[in-house]
């Protein structure tokens, strides 16, 4: 247990305005009412340092580092449970993603935390040609932890890679380049430019 | 009644009566052991030739005691309504046939229910009389208002569209009360989202304009003598010029006192001039006028305020309120917007343990608040350190850490105590000092009432205020009768009787003086209040028997008999209420009512037939209370649940209106065991009189004693607390005392 001797930030609504400006449907946490039943209702709950009340509680109390860093939102597996239980209709998984992309973008997010890497995978794997390959995401994750355990992974689901071939389900040819959206390059223009005026957007709340 | 009593018993053969029992046994046990002048049996008694044949009876034969054997006395009683009659019902429906099976082996125990509720009747008749009136009786329908606050002006201004002139008489120079004070009021219309104005000038404008509401400022009621209908009021300004009014019903809108928030030093009230109650806020706010509000030691913009809700309150320490005043954390949301409204960037902090916003618009009015942004943080304040700027120092209840802040702003939310008046009783009997003193060793009663002065100086031998009930709120029994008090024909409103905001006091109002003028017409026609509604009879009582004993003027409930110079009780009809529990104290039995007496129900107990003791049927004398626990055995009944047939049922008016000499007058004729049901007691009483029970309860607690010099079993004897709703309870209550008798055998005392 802590004090917090940071007065003059803890406690105030900053980091709340902050959250309204700038995480997706940030303007309902205000409207939490602390009831709990959102930490009650997660099925993965007791894996979360932090239920969603607890979140919505250190929004309000000022602790901003506490919450973008933390990996409790990355948990978050869009069962919506949460949502058609809040007795206030707050949509909590979309806040829970919204806070996440916003640690990330801060570059805040935890960087072991295992759902915050693949998203990143998937989102590196889908901006190269506008589509996801599916053959290198899946690789990507077999070898998450190294060569010896991906190839271990590799062989364990060998049928399944040939099956797939077989029905043309998969093509091993996606290796090599792989295939995209028409004009890759300007899809890749348009989301440099949305990010340039959203890291302007940002540059006021800092870092 | 001059005339001579003539009983007429009417046999009803409907509803399967007349299947399951002897009718012809029945009409000649009325006759020979009833002494029914005229018994006639009918196939359908309730139907409008049945009760056309009664009619003739009274009008041709000069029947003026109607005995009917048919269903309960509960049922049927728009058919059996019979003017300058006393009405008697032999329950023979809900009190033998449906709780009976239906059985030739049971048919014998059966019948002598029957019987035996019929000889009750026709005892009952032959002691019974036509209540005649009083002539204490006079319409008055002035309505007396103590109190100018926005309750006692809405409870003006009602009356007087009713038609009832009012007179306002308010302490202060100003009508308009706390409300006054308030910048702005919670708001009481859809969508309940902003505060609104009070329209406390409104209010006092809509007086002005009524010639039929006279106003006394700067005026307190120093005397009120007299009953419902005919009480006289002393109303003296501050200069001391009095004048006495009469009036027919008293509406006590007195409101409420702030609590003392230099009893809370932890919060450092009158150390830091930043700290302040919720009432300064609104002095504050109104001093912005919708500008910023400054803080009070050093005129400053307030840029961040935090709202202590619960201070003082809702706490068992010493000094502190035990009860949650109800409006506070609504106020807090208000006062929080106050700031919002006018700069969204100011940071309200609301420090809560539990938010309560009750009324329909409450939910809607925290949501609004926090969409506005108000902080609404689940903490208890420990401490508010005093400084240039106050910190206030609290554990966060949902991350469970201690936590500080430093604020332009402290508001605490202090609640309301009632303005009630003195505590009554004060000077009464010696238990009544003992108590007193209890009270005073846990502290608990003395922290609340300081030094009060009373409020509207009754004069009756019970104290000069209404009676308390916990917390020193007036009682006014908030189920059944609110606004109703112990005391009839004044009536509470407002938080004198309960915490509540300016909104619900004024609803309250509008009840109170509804009341009010029911009161005040009941009186003039010298009818009873609810619960005995309509009833014109009214104690009296023998008095070259009375010993002064003075028991009848401490245990009234109702505060309704005073005392004469030579101690002998004066009775003020309207005032009373008939639950009887001054006959019941009575040692010497001299207080009865026309149609309720110490005969009435002792010859009825008198009149069961006892069979001797080696019959094997025991007698089970069951005295219920007529308010609930005979309307449950009646509910049983309707649901077929069977009793054993040995019970009697005899209903009473109240359980506090029984009488010790039933008790041994039943044990001496021989019943086997007694039962009395009457409503659960103590602080969250249903009893319909109050005390009734409660004080039945402590009367019979006496009663083994007696039982022991009989040399007879404790068990013979047992005190019930039945709820309306105890349907399935009562039935098997009965028949456990049965059981229990099988057990310990017959009563010796047969003959």
């Amino acid at each position: 247990m802590s004090t917090n001797t940071g007065t003059v930030e803890k406690y105030r609504n900053n980091f709340l305005k902050e959250v309204e400006a700038n995480v997706e449907e940030g303007d309902w946490v205000k409207m939490c009412m602390q009831c709990g039943v959102c930490a009650g209702s997660c099925p993965l709950g007791k894996h979360w340092a932090h239920p969603p009340q607890e979140i919505f509680m250190m929004i309000r109390a000022g602790k901003r580092e506490e919450v973008l860093t933390s990996d409790s939102m990355w948990m978050c597996t869009s069962c919506y449970n949460c949502i058609v239980r809040c007795p206030r209709e707050l949509p909590i998984t979309h806040i829970m993603h919204g806070l996440a992309n916003y640690a990330k973008r801060l570059g805040l997010a935890p960087k072991a935390q295992p759902t915050a890497w693949f998203s990143q995978v998937f989102w590196d794997n889908m901006m190269k040609k506008g589509r996801v390959n599916e053959l290198k995401l899946g690789l990507s994750l077999y070898f998450k932890d190294g060569i010896v355990s991906g190839i271990k992974e590799s062989i364990k689901h060998q049928k399944l890679g040939m099956n797939m071939m077989k029905a043309k389900r998969m093509s091993p040819m996606e290796l090599f380049g792989g295939h995209g959206v028409k004009s890759a390059g300007d899809l890749q223009k348009i989301i440099k430019k949305a990010q340039e005026i959203e890291n302007a957007r940002l540059e006021s709340y800092g870092k | 009644m001059a005339d001579e009593m003539k009983i007429g018993a009417y046999i009803c053969k409907g509803c399967g009566i007349g299947d399951r029992l002897d009718a012809g046994q029945l009409a000649s046990t009325a006759t020979r052991d009833g002494k029914a002048a005229i018994c006639q049996q009918h196939d359908f008694l309730c139907n409008e030739e049945g009760v056309k044949m009664i009619q003739a009876d009274i009008d041709n034969e000069g029947v003026n005691r109607v005995v009917i054997a048919a269903c309960s006395r509960r049922a049927k009683t728009e058919a059996f309504a019979f003017d300058n009659v006393t009405m008697h019902r032999a329950n023979l429906r809900e009190g033998v046939i449906w709780v009976r099976p239906d059985s030739d082996d049971q048919q014998e125990t059966t019948q002598e229910m029957a019987d035996d509720y019929v000889r009750m009747a026709c005892a009952e008749a032959k002691y019974s009389k036509v209540p005649e009136t009083s002539g204490q009786q006079g319409v008055n329908k002035n309505i007396l208002i103590v109190g100018g606050g926005v309750g006692g002006m809405t409870a003006a201004i009602e009356a007087s569209k009713a038609g009832y002139p009012c007179s306002i008489v308010e302490k202060t120079a100003a009508l308009g009360g706390a409300v006054a004070q308030l910048h702005k009021v919670i708001p009481t219309k859809a969508p309940f989202a902003d505060p609104q104005d009070a329209g406390v000038d409104e209010l006092a404008a809509a007086i002005e304009a009524d010639d039929n509401i006279t106003v006394y400022l700067n005026s307190t009621t120093t005397n009120i003598a007299g009953a419902p209908g005919r009480f006289a009021a002393d109303i003296s300004a501050e200069s001391g010029a009095t004048q006495t009014k009469e009036f027919g019903a008293i509406v006590q809108a007195s409101g409420f006192i702030p609590y003392d928030a230099n009893k809370l030093p932890e919060f450092a009230y009158g150390k830091n001039k930043d700290v302040v109650t919720q009432l300064e806020l609104e002095a504050l706010a109104k001093a912005a006028n919708g500008g910023a509000i400054k803080r009070p030691s050093d005129g400053k913009e307030v840029t961040s305020v935090v709202f202590v809700q619960c201070a003082g309150q809702r706490s068992k320490k010493e000094g502190h309120l035990e009860h949650c005043s109800g409006y506070c954390c609504s106020a807090s949301i208000k006062q929080a917007m106050y700031f919002k409204d006018q700069n969204a960037d100011v940071d309200t902090t609301i420090m809560y343990t539990d938010l309560r916003t009750p009324g329909a618009g409450g939910e809607n009015f925290y949501r609004s608040g926090q969409k506005k942004g108000v902080t609404f943080t689940k903490s208890v304040v420990n401490e508010v350190v005093d400084g240039a700027n106050p910190t206030v120092k609290f554990k966060d209840l949902i991350l469970n850490e201690e936590a500080e802040v430093e604020v332009d702003l402290v508001v605490l939310a202090t609640g309301m105590i009632p303005n009630s008046g003195q505590e009554t009783r004060a000077d009464l009997a010696v238990e009544d000092a003992e108590d007193k003193a209890e009270a005073k060793s846990s502290g608990e009663e003395q922290v609340i009432r300081v030094e009060v002065e009373s409020i509207l100086n009754l004069d009756y031998r019970q104290g000069k205020d209404v009676p308390h009930m916990a917390n020193g709120f007036a009682d006014s029994h908030f189920i059944c009768f609110p606004y109703e008090t112990q005391r009839t024909g004044i009536y509470t409103a407002g938080p004198t009787r309960r915490p509540m905001d300016a909104k619900q006091a004024m609803d309250d109002a509008m009840g109170a003086a509804m009341r009010a003028i029911g009161e005040a017409e009941n009186a003039g026609l010298g009818k009873a209040a609810h619960p005995r509604s309509g009833d014109l009879s009214f104690p009296s009582f023998r008095k070259e028997g009375c010993t002064q004993c003075k028991r009848c003027t401490v245990e009234c409930p109702f505060g309704a008999i005073n005392e004469d110079e030579e101690g002998y009780p004066v009775y003020n009809e309207s005032r009373c209420r008939r639950c009887g529990t001054c006959m019941g104290a009575c040692p010497v039995r001299v207080i009865s009512f026309e149609n309720y007496s110490v005969d009435t129900v002792g010859q009825q107990l008198k009149a069961v037939d006892i069979p001797e003791e080696f019959d094997e049927k025991p007698r089970i004398m069951v005295l219920a209370c007529e308010n609930d626990a005979y309307p449950a055995l009646d509910m049983a009944a309707q649901n077929k649940l069977e009793y054993s047939a040995f019970a009697r049922v005899i209903p009473v008016r109240c359980l506090g209106s029984i009488s010790l000499s039933w008790i041994t007058d039943s044990l001496n004729s021989g019943f086997d065991g007694i039962m009395l049901m009457g409503c659960p007691s103590g602080d969250d009483y249903q009893c319909h009189f109050v005390k009734g029970s409660g004080t039945a309860q402590e009367r019979m607690s006496k009663v083994g004693d007696t039982l022991e010099t009989l040399s007879l079993e404790k068990e013979r004897v047992a005190t019930y607390e039945i709820s309306i709703t105890d349907i399935h309870k009562v039935p098997k209550l009965i028949n456990d005392m049965a059981d229990t008798i099988e057990q310990i055998g017959m009563s010796p005392f047969k003959f």
